[in-house]
């Protein structure tokens, strides 16, 4: 009967995605698009690279959570699901910035 | 099967699941989030090298951006196809279903086809890594023979991160062709596998690189005729989750990678 549940949570959440209009996948496909040109923009400009990089790491995040939130329908998951996930996701990301330290005192310590 | 037991009020009968979905998507969920872990530590390694070596080299003209630029398109819009084809499965809608997920795999397509033209330029420009077969006739005057001894992180982190991803992505066209296909896509697998193996030099990586779609071809025959099936709207969806994640990742690689190594003529 396990099989049954799993069917039948299938079925819901299938008659939940029956209700979604497409229309906004459209507006975030024509976002992520001007985002990008954005981005191609900015690579144009003669720009100081800590700030570009920022710049577009900032665009890079407003990307992905478009994604994530629509088009893998985070967004129409329960609470739940969206906070256990992307919590430990991005602790887990932040976690790995403990090296960066030592790449700027690379930089500075003037090491080739 | 279960389908023909299936009382209407089941999901209300039996503990309600704990994430609010089905286990297949719960479970590709947890793959994403650790596979987001191997992306995430490859771009820490090439932001890493950015930041800790100051002659980092910017190798790309305004031909490389203009083609990373149609590839990042080649992906959003696949993206688009793919939550259509989620959408039509989840209405039933066979015929739509499948024209979505072609169009999906085309577009990965055409992202691989670029992605291997951008790799052959820079391989064929001196840009390598020591693992690579020696390209015959090779000017010692190529743009990036320096890069390659001076800064070897470059090589090794680009190839490595681009790579990983491209890798990605050539399984997730073989995951959808499966789902859209399902044992029709076999043949087309080996068929696409020869055509990369013999129509590329010996000294690419791509002709050593198609074996994958070998590896690919002979687990998913496995997998067929182990377990055959109809894939329904729950299959179509988790396979999507993959898909949109290739996409997700691209978005970081393509400012990090490309836009911050852009060479300002």
């Amino acid at each position: 009967m396990e099989d049954a549940s799993q069917l039948a949570i299938e079925a819901r959440v299938a008659e939940e995605q029956r209700h979604h209009s497409v229309t906004p996948f459209f507006w975030v496909w024509g976002t992520l698009l001007v985002l990008t040109a954005i981005e191609v923009y900015l690579g144009y400009q003669n720009m100081e690279p800590k700030r570009m990089l920022s710049i577009l790491m900032c665009l890079s995040i407003v990307k992905a959570a478009l994604i994530i939130g629509y088009f893998m329908h985070m967004k129409y998951e329960v609470s739940r699901m969206k906070y256990l996930t992307m919590c430990s996701l991005v602790f887990c990301l932040a976690m790995m910035m403990v090296f960066f330290p030592d790449a700027f005192r690379i930089l500075s310590l003037g090491v080739k | 099967m279960a389908e023909a037991a299936l009382p209407s009020n089941v999901a209300e009968i039996y503990e309600p699941s704990l994430f609010g979905t089905y286990s297949k998507k719960v479970g590709m969920w947890l793959f994403l989030l650790s596979d987001s872990l191997t992306f995430g530590a490859l771009l820490y390694a090439y932001s890493y090298g950015r930041i800790s070596i100051s002659n980092w080299p910017t190798p790309f003209h305004s031909g490389s951006i203009v083609n990373a630029t149609i590839m990042t398109a080649f992906l959003l819009t696949s993206s688009l196809t793919m939550v259509m084809a989620v959408n039509a499965s989840a209405r039933g809608n066979e015929k739509s279903r499948l024209i979505y997920l072609l169009a999906t795999m085309a577009c990965g397509v055409g992202f691989i086809v670029l992605h291997g033209k951008e790799w052959s330029h820079l391989i064929s420009e001196g840009l390598r890594l020591p693992i690579f077969p020696a390209v015959p006739h090779q000017e010692v005057a190529s743009e990036f023979a320096d890069v390659s001894k001076t800064v070897p992180q470059f090589a090794a982190t680009f190839f490595g991160l681009t790579g990983m991803h491209m890798l990605h992505v050539t399984l997730g066209v073989v995951y959808l062709g499966v789902i859209a296909l399902r044992r029709k896509f076999i043949p087309i697998l080996f068929a696409c596998w020869l055509v990369a193996w013999l129509a590329t030099p010996s000294y690419s990586p791509f002709h050593y690189a198609a074996h994958v779609l070998l590896i690919a071809a002979l687990v998913c025959s496995l997998i067929m005729w182990l377990k055959p099936k109809i894939y329904d709207a729950a299959d179509v969806e988790v396979a999507g989750l993959y898909w949109h994640f290739v996409d997700l990742v691209w978005m970081f690689i393509f400012p990090l990678v490309y836009i911050m190594s852009t060479k300002i003529v």
